[in-house]
């Protein structure tokens, strides 16, 4: 019998119920990700990337198919599997030291003690370079600093499985290639396993190991499944004129831009 | 020296620094200011400063008032009172709002009966709306978690409080009369259902609109029930609560009056009917200007908390 992967979809569709009947969102969806692998999801805006990642999160149900992580079956949400969001979702009447010790006591009221918490919320925030703004409200955060500790919320209570949703998507360039360099990092020292969303194809390339390309809704699914193959650590000037780069650069952008264009463009 | 405060002085040169020694036209005798060191406005100053600009426009406003009045009601066969009419007919009322109260050896004794000052009314009604109103924003909280988490709750309940928030305040008091038998707790009751509504109703829009990224965020935590309760609900919907509790609070503050007017007894209400009564109009007014400010001070107290609630999370 084949050994199932880290992270296994098998089947996977989703269907809404509508006032116009059921629409198929997702269909036939087979991923499998190994422990300790950066996969980005890419895809045009409403291919169902989100809705995918959510099923994956517990937060939405799948209609067909089962998610096997590390073994289990996943069908609810739970720590086990972190979400950093677009909108980073940080609870705005807490401070930052809170918002991650929202998670770190939830997960490990039992296994730790308070001042063992304690630490690893500033051992996290450490990571993400926040712990200096520890005691801030969310409100006095520029954008890429609520995503930093966002991503900080997330690592702390060490789960199986990382999932980002777009989660630079809201940021400006400068700050978005900091965030980058820094998810990289992390993904090096904690050997994370993460699925991430992304519509920018360079950022796909840059951070992936593999990137899964999603076909055009209604009834998306996976149209293609291209390996990365560049050494890490990468370092976005020395990669960027290499040809594993600009090769897999354009596997992706001939993928979205000529076999499955945008839907509206294609109208036009 | 009115210059001593200015930055900038004329000088035959055109606008200088005062502290800046203009160069002097030879042919002109005209005397120029000697150079003064620039004095800073202090914190103080500059504090006094933003309240006087905050304050004199109501003042203004206050005695421009007053003159009107004065000026219509001072004929002899005026029906009003004018503003020193007030004054000098209700003396008793505006100096001795104390009165019937006697402080014995540390204890404070409050004299029986109607003959007492008007603070002594108004610490009477103040007392009704504090249990009346207490007791409606624990119920109306808690109702208005119920309909606002609860779909079914929601569609049970929502019909009901949309028909009886609309009845008038005065038009329980025979039912609560009939059901309490006594003055205080028909009151007290009155208070209640009074100011229930709009704590009930704010309160449901607040967890109705728990945004669904903090809803993910306590799904992916796998908070429990209780935990989402205090950690993301309440913070999240304190803001709608304190809007209703603050709606609540003045509504309260109405029905009271209207209440001890129609059952008499105590009370500012009471207080108000009896000096109408008595053809004591001026007394009336004085109660009316109490009436508003302790209004308005409950509405800023309630507001003040929910800011501070709001803030600290």
């Amino acid at each position: 019998m084949k050994q199932r992967s880290y992270l296994a979809l098998e089947g996977i569709g989703v269907t809404f119920a509508t006032r116009n009947g059921p629409f198929v969102a997702l269909q036939n969806i087979d991923l499998n990700v190994e422990r300790g692998e950066l996969v980005a999801l890419i895809g045009h805006s409403g291919c169902g990337k989100s809705t995918l990642l959510n099923v994956i999160a517990g937060l939405t149900k799948a209609s067909t198919g089962v998610i096997f992580l590390d073994g289990q079956v996943v069908d609810a949400p739970g720590p086990d599997r972190a979400v950093v969001f677009q909108d980073h979702s940080l609870l705005p009447w807490l401070t930052v030291a809170e918002n991650v010790a929202l998670a770190v006591d939830k997960v490990f009221a039992a296994t730790l003690n308070r001042a063992a918490r304690r630490d690893l919320v500033m051992h996290n925030l450490e990571l993400v370079h926040m712990a200096g703004n520890a005691a801030k409200r969310p409100a006095e955060l520029s954008g890429g600093m609520k995503q930093r500790v966002g991503i900080a919320r997330a690592i702390a209570v060490k789960p199986r499985l990382l999932l980002m949703d777009e989660p630079f998507g809201a940021l400006d360039a400068l700050t978005r290639a900091n965030l980058q360099d820094m998810v990289m990092e992390l993904q090096a020292s904690q050997g994370s396993t993460v699925v991430m969303i992304t519509h920018d194809v360079d950022e796909a390339v840059l951070l992936a190991d593999r990137v899964v390309m999603m076909t055009n809704g209604p009834a998306a699914t996976i149209g293609e499944d291209l390996a990365v193959k560049l050494a890490r650590p990468r370092h976005r000037l020395e990669i960027a004129d290499t040809s594993g780069y600009v090769g897999a650069r354009t596997d992706v952008l001939r993928f979205l831009y000529e076999r499955f264009s945008h839907p509206g463009e294609k109208a036009a | 020296m009115a210059s001593a405060v200015l930055k900038l002085v004329e000088t035959p040169v055109g606008t200088l620094p005062e502290n800046v020694v203009a160069p002097q036209p030879l042919r002109l005798a005209l005397p120029v200011a000697a150079p003064v060191a620039v004095v800073p406005r202090s914190a103080l100053q500059l504090w006094l400063d933003a309240r006087a600009a905050a304050i004199l426009p109501p003042l203004i406003m206050l005695v421009v008032l007053l003159g009107v009045w004065q000026a219509l009601c001072s004929a002899p066969d005026a029906r009003f009172p004018s503003p020193i009419k007030v004054w000098t007919e209700s003396h008793d009322v505006i100096v001795h709002p104390l009165k019937g109260v006697s402080f014995d050896a540390g204890k404070i004794k409050v004299a029986d009966g109607a003959d007492v000052g008007i603070l002594v009314h108004i610490a009477t009604s103040l007392e009704r709306v504090a249990i009346g109103y207490s007791l409606a924003a624990v119920a109306g909280i808690a109702l208005g978690v119920l309909i606002g988490s609860s779909l079914f709750a929601f569609r049970a309940l929502d019909p009901l409080f949309q028909v009886l928030r609309t009845v008038p305040p005065l038009a329980w008091l025979p039912l609560s009369l009939a059901a309490f038998q006594q003055a205080n707790p028909a009151t007290v009751f009155l208070i209640f259902i009074t100011a229930i509504w709009p704590i009930i109703l704010n309160t449901a829009v607040g967890v109705q609109t728990i945004p669904a990224a903090y809803r993910n965020v306590a799904k992916v935590l796998a908070l429990s029930r209780p935990q989402y309760f205090f950690k993301i609900m309440l913070p999240a919907s304190v803001p709608y609560m304190f809007t209703g509790l603050r709606i609540g609070v003045g509504m309260s503050w109405l029905a009271i009056v209207a209440a001890e007017m129609v059952q008499g007894g105590t009370g500012i209400g009471f207080f108000i009917w009896d000096s109408y009564n008595s053809s004591l109009l001026t007394d009336t007014i004085v109660a009316l200007v109490y009436i508003g400010l302790v209004g308005f001070a409950l509405d800023r107290i309630v507001a003040f908390v929910g800011r501070r609630i709001a803030r600290e999370g």
